[in-house]
Protein backbone atom coordinates (compact mmCIF):
# COMPACT_ATOMS: atom_id res chain seq x y z
CA UNK A 1 0.00 0.00 0.00
CA UNK A 2 1.33 3.59 -1.00
CA UNK A 3 -0.36 5.16 1.69
CA UNK A 4 -0.45 4.17 5.15
CA UNK A 5 -2.07 6.10 8.58
CA UNK A 6 -1.04 6.27 11.47
CA UNK A 7 -2.72 8.38 14.70
CA UNK A 8 -0.04 10.57 16.42
CA UNK A 9 -0.96 12.86 19.17
CA UNK A 10 -4.64 12.59 17.93
CA UNK A 11 -4.36 13.54 15.00
CA UNK A 12 -3.96 11.22 11.64
CA UNK A 13 -1.04 11.34 10.06
CA UNK A 14 -0.54 9.80 6.24
CA UNK A 15 2.36 8.46 4.62
CA UNK A 16 2.70 8.73 1.23
CA UNK A 17 4.93 6.18 -0.26
CA UNK A 18 6.51 6.02 -3.78
CA UNK A 19 4.38 8.71 -6.06
CA UNK A 20 1.16 10.64 -5.40
CA UNK A 21 -0.42 10.23 -9.01
CA UNK A 22 -3.02 9.79 -11.37
CA UNK A 23 -3.06 5.75 -10.93
CA UNK A 24 -3.30 5.70 -7.16
CA UNK A 25 -4.61 9.06 -5.92
CA UNK A 26 -8.10 7.47 -5.49
CA UNK A 27 -6.57 5.55 -2.78
CA UNK A 28 -5.78 8.52 -0.62
CA UNK A 29 -9.03 10.59 -1.37
CA UNK A 30 -10.50 6.71 -0.27
CA UNK A 31 -8.66 7.04 2.84
CA UNK A 32 -9.00 10.45 4.14
CA UNK A 33 -12.88 10.41 3.43
CA UNK A 34 -13.02 7.41 5.42
CA UNK A 35 -11.60 9.15 8.39
CA UNK A 36 -13.56 11.64 7.71
CA UNK A 37 -16.55 9.57 8.42
CA UNK A 38 -15.19 8.12 10.99
CA UNK A 39 -14.79 11.73 12.81
CA UNK A 40 -11.38 12.41 11.93
CA UNK A 41 -11.12 16.09 11.30
CA UNK A 42 -6.73 17.01 11.83
CA UNK A 43 -4.31 15.34 9.14
CA UNK A 44 -0.74 15.37 7.90
CA UNK A 45 0.42 14.58 4.91
CA UNK A 46 3.51 13.24 4.79
CA UNK A 47 5.76 13.21 1.74
CA UNK A 48 9.37 12.26 3.06
CA UNK A 49 9.45 9.17 1.12
CA UNK A 50 7.50 10.53 -1.87
CA UNK A 51 9.37 10.57 -4.87
CA UNK A 52 7.02 12.24 -7.37
CA UNK A 53 3.39 14.05 -7.21
CA UNK A 54 1.66 14.41 -10.42
CA UNK A 55 -0.98 17.69 -11.44
CA UNK A 56 -3.28 14.70 -10.90
CA UNK A 57 -2.17 14.09 -7.15
CA UNK A 58 -1.78 17.59 -6.37
CA UNK A 59 -5.58 18.24 -7.76
CA UNK A 60 -6.77 15.50 -4.90
CA UNK A 61 -4.96 17.15 -2.49
CA UNK A 62 -6.68 20.39 -3.11
CA UNK A 63 -9.90 18.38 -2.74
CA UNK A 64 -9.48 16.61 0.01
CA UNK A 65 -8.15 19.75 1.29
CA UNK A 66 -11.31 21.60 0.56
CA UNK A 67 -13.61 18.69 2.68
CA UNK A 68 -11.49 18.38 5.12
CA UNK A 69 -11.87 22.52 5.74
CA UNK A 70 -15.71 22.06 4.96
CA UNK A 71 -16.19 20.37 8.30
CA UNK A 72 -13.95 22.59 10.49
CA UNK A 73 -10.70 20.31 10.05
CA UNK A 74 -7.38 20.78 8.73
CA UNK A 75 -4.80 19.03 6.81
CA UNK A 76 -1.21 19.62 6.40
CA UNK A 77 1.82 18.52 4.54
CA UNK A 78 5.13 18.00 5.29
CA UNK A 79 8.69 16.90 4.38
CA UNK A 80 8.14 17.97 0.75
CA UNK A 81 11.55 17.95 -1.31
CA UNK A 82 12.73 20.54 -3.32
CA UNK A 83 11.57 19.04 -6.75
CA UNK A 84 8.20 18.91 -4.91
CA UNK A 85 8.02 22.51 -3.78
CA UNK A 86 8.58 23.70 -6.95
CA UNK A 87 5.46 22.26 -8.16
CA UNK A 88 4.15 23.80 -5.38
CA UNK A 89 5.47 27.14 -5.78
CA UNK A 90 4.92 26.95 -9.54
CA UNK A 91 1.22 25.92 -9.06
CA UNK A 92 0.54 28.64 -6.32
CA UNK A 93 -0.31 25.73 -4.15
CA UNK A 94 1.85 27.06 -1.57
CA UNK A 95 -0.60 29.77 -0.40
CA UNK A 96 -3.48 27.35 -0.16
CA UNK A 97 -1.52 24.58 1.81
CA UNK A 98 0.28 24.59 5.58
CA UNK A 99 3.42 23.32 4.28
CA UNK A 100 5.75 22.60 6.96
CA UNK A 101 9.39 21.12 6.81
CA UNK A 102 9.23 18.12 9.49
CA UNK A 103 6.27 15.94 10.57
CA UNK A 104 7.02 16.86 14.09
CA UNK A 105 6.59 20.96 12.77
CA UNK A 106 3.38 19.71 11.20
CA UNK A 107 2.10 18.44 13.73
CA UNK A 108 3.03 21.52 16.64
CA UNK A 109 -0.33 23.47 16.99
CA UNK A 110 -2.59 21.25 15.17
CA UNK B 1 9.98 4.47 -38.66
CA UNK B 2 7.34 2.12 -36.75
CA UNK B 3 3.93 2.65 -38.91
CA UNK B 4 2.30 0.03 -37.46
CA UNK B 5 -0.71 2.71 -36.59
CA UNK B 6 -1.66 5.95 -38.15
CA UNK B 7 -1.76 9.62 -36.56
CA UNK B 8 -4.06 11.97 -37.98
CA UNK B 9 -2.44 15.40 -38.07
CA UNK B 10 0.92 14.21 -37.72
CA UNK B 11 3.42 16.46 -39.26
CA UNK B 12 6.90 16.84 -39.82
CA UNK B 13 9.59 16.16 -36.95
CA UNK B 14 11.33 19.56 -35.40
CA UNK B 15 14.57 17.55 -35.90
CA UNK B 16 16.20 16.42 -38.16
CA UNK B 17 16.84 12.61 -39.23
CA UNK B 18 15.94 9.86 -37.48
CA UNK B 19 14.65 10.18 -33.59
CA UNK B 20 16.83 8.41 -31.19
CA UNK B 21 14.21 6.50 -29.35
CA UNK B 22 10.85 5.54 -30.06
CA UNK B 23 8.10 4.05 -27.99
CA UNK B 24 5.05 2.32 -29.02
CA UNK B 25 2.98 2.31 -26.07
CA UNK B 26 -0.30 1.10 -24.67
CA UNK B 27 -2.78 3.50 -23.97
CA UNK B 28 -2.79 2.31 -20.30
CA UNK B 29 -2.07 4.69 -17.36
CA UNK B 30 0.91 1.74 -16.28
CA UNK B 31 3.18 2.24 -19.10
CA UNK B 32 3.35 6.29 -18.09
CA UNK B 33 6.24 5.71 -15.46
CA UNK B 34 8.13 3.17 -17.37
CA UNK B 35 8.27 5.14 -20.35
CA UNK B 36 9.52 8.07 -18.31
CA UNK B 37 12.17 6.04 -16.60
CA UNK B 38 13.22 4.69 -20.64
CA UNK B 39 13.58 8.18 -21.57
CA UNK B 40 15.33 9.74 -18.67
CA UNK B 41 17.69 7.11 -19.08
CA UNK B 42 18.91 7.42 -22.62
CA UNK B 43 18.81 10.94 -22.24
CA UNK B 44 21.25 10.28 -19.11
CA UNK B 45 24.52 11.05 -21.12
CA UNK B 46 23.36 14.64 -21.38
CA UNK B 47 22.90 15.30 -18.36
CA UNK B 48 19.16 14.49 -17.46
CA UNK B 49 20.01 13.16 -14.11
CA UNK B 50 20.81 16.97 -13.07
CA UNK B 51 18.47 18.84 -11.07
CA UNK B 52 16.36 21.13 -13.03
CA UNK B 53 16.74 18.60 -16.46
CA UNK B 54 15.51 15.63 -14.39
CA UNK B 55 12.30 17.94 -12.70
CA UNK B 56 11.35 19.55 -16.35
CA UNK B 57 11.38 16.27 -18.72
CA UNK B 58 9.45 13.73 -15.95
CA UNK B 59 7.16 16.43 -15.29
CA UNK B 60 6.51 17.38 -19.06
CA UNK B 61 6.47 13.59 -20.10
CA UNK B 62 4.50 12.72 -17.34
CA UNK B 63 1.52 15.01 -17.82
CA UNK B 64 1.72 14.98 -21.94
CA UNK B 65 1.74 11.03 -21.83
CA UNK B 66 -0.86 11.60 -18.62
CA UNK B 67 -2.99 13.57 -21.08
CA UNK B 68 -2.51 11.55 -24.46
CA UNK B 69 -3.86 8.44 -22.73
CA UNK B 70 -7.16 9.84 -20.65
CA UNK B 71 -8.21 12.59 -22.92
CA UNK B 72 -6.57 12.46 -26.33
CA UNK B 73 -7.03 8.85 -26.63
CA UNK B 74 -10.21 8.75 -24.32
CA UNK B 75 -8.73 5.85 -21.82
CA UNK B 76 -9.46 3.80 -25.03
CA UNK B 77 -7.17 0.07 -24.40
CA UNK B 78 -7.26 -0.14 -28.49
CA UNK B 79 -5.57 3.12 -29.20
CA UNK B 80 -2.00 3.61 -28.78
CA UNK B 81 0.61 6.71 -27.98
CA UNK B 82 3.69 7.71 -29.43
CA UNK B 83 6.90 8.84 -27.52
CA UNK B 84 9.57 10.07 -30.22
CA UNK B 85 13.02 11.65 -28.47
CA UNK B 86 15.90 13.24 -30.10
CA UNK B 87 18.92 14.91 -28.31
CA UNK B 88 20.19 17.62 -31.10
CA UNK B 89 21.83 20.71 -30.89
CA UNK B 90 22.48 20.52 -27.15
CA UNK B 91 18.29 20.11 -26.36
CA UNK B 92 16.45 17.15 -25.72
CA UNK B 93 13.25 17.45 -27.63
CA UNK B 94 10.10 14.79 -26.96
CA UNK B 95 7.21 14.52 -29.19
CA UNK B 96 4.17 12.35 -27.62
CA UNK B 97 1.37 12.01 -29.93
CA UNK B 98 -2.14 10.29 -29.56
CA UNK B 99 -4.52 8.55 -31.90
CA UNK B 100 -7.37 11.59 -30.57
CA UNK B 101 -8.93 13.99 -32.50
CA UNK B 102 -6.92 16.69 -30.53
CA UNK B 103 -8.09 19.35 -28.67
CA UNK B 104 -7.28 23.34 -28.21
CA UNK B 105 -5.22 23.92 -26.08
CA UNK B 106 -5.17 27.95 -26.10
CA UNK B 107 -8.26 27.37 -24.14
CA UNK B 108 -7.16 26.40 -21.02
CA UNK B 109 -7.38 28.63 -18.06
CA UNK B 110 -4.95 30.02 -15.34
CA UNK B 111 -4.91 27.58 -12.47
CA UNK B 112 -2.88 29.89 -10.60
CA UNK B 113 -5.57 32.49 -10.60
CA UNK B 114 -7.73 32.52 -7.56
CA UNK B 115 -11.07 31.63 -8.79
CA UNK B 116 -9.43 28.56 -9.94
CA UNK B 117 -7.27 27.48 -7.28
CA UNK B 118 -9.82 25.17 -5.68
CA UNK B 119 -10.19 23.42 -9.11
CA UNK B 120 -9.14 19.49 -8.89
CA UNK B 121 -8.03 19.41 -12.21
CA UNK B 122 -5.93 22.06 -14.99
CA UNK B 123 -2.63 22.18 -14.08
CA UNK B 124 -1.02 19.47 -16.29
CA UNK B 125 -0.39 21.25 -19.00
CA UNK B 126 0.23 24.51 -17.14
CA UNK B 127 3.29 23.19 -15.30
CA UNK B 128 4.68 21.56 -18.69
CA UNK B 129 4.08 25.51 -19.86
CA UNK B 130 5.88 26.80 -16.67
CA UNK B 131 8.64 23.83 -16.70
CA UNK B 132 9.82 23.43 -19.90
CA UNK B 133 12.08 25.72 -22.19
CA UNK B 134 9.46 25.10 -24.95
CA UNK B 135 5.83 23.17 -25.20
CA UNK B 136 4.17 23.45 -28.68
CA UNK B 137 1.28 21.58 -30.54
CA UNK B 138 0.80 20.50 -34.10
CA UNK B 139 -2.64 21.90 -35.49
CA UNK B 140 -4.99 19.48 -34.76
CA UNK B 141 -4.02 19.33 -31.18
CA UNK B 142 -2.99 15.67 -30.64
CA UNK B 143 1.17 15.82 -30.60
CA UNK B 144 2.81 17.60 -28.29
CA UNK B 145 6.32 18.65 -28.54
CA UNK B 146 8.52 19.56 -25.91
CA UNK B 147 12.06 20.56 -25.74
CA UNK B 148 14.50 21.29 -22.75
CA UNK B 149 17.39 22.94 -23.05
CA UNK B 150 21.11 21.30 -21.86
CA UNK B 151 23.61 24.01 -22.69
CA UNK B 152 26.93 23.26 -21.49
CA UNK B 153 26.92 25.54 -18.01
CA UNK B 154 22.76 24.75 -17.57
CA UNK B 155 22.02 21.60 -17.01
CA UNK B 156 21.61 21.52 -13.14
CA UNK B 157 21.43 25.06 -12.84
CA UNK B 158 18.46 26.34 -10.48
CA UNK B 159 16.26 28.03 -13.14
CA UNK B 160 13.96 31.28 -12.59
CA UNK B 161 10.69 29.50 -13.45
CA UNK B 162 8.93 32.47 -12.80
CA UNK B 163 10.02 34.32 -15.83
CA UNK B 164 7.87 31.91 -17.53
CA UNK B 165 4.87 33.02 -16.74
Amino acid sequence: MPFSAEKVNGVMVIDVEGQLIVGNRQELKQKILEELDRGERRFVVDFARTGYIDSSGLGVLVSLSKKVREVGGELRLANLNDDLRTLFELTKLDTLFQIYDSREAALQGL
Amino acid sequence: MDRRFSFPGACDAPWSGPPDLVLDLPNDLASIEEAVNAVLEHCAFCGANRGRVRLKLRVGLWEALANAILYGNQADPAKRVRVEVAVRDSAITARITDQGSGFDPHSLPDPTRPENLLRPEGRGIFLMRKLLDEVFYNDQGNSVTLVVRIQEGNPGRETDFGARA
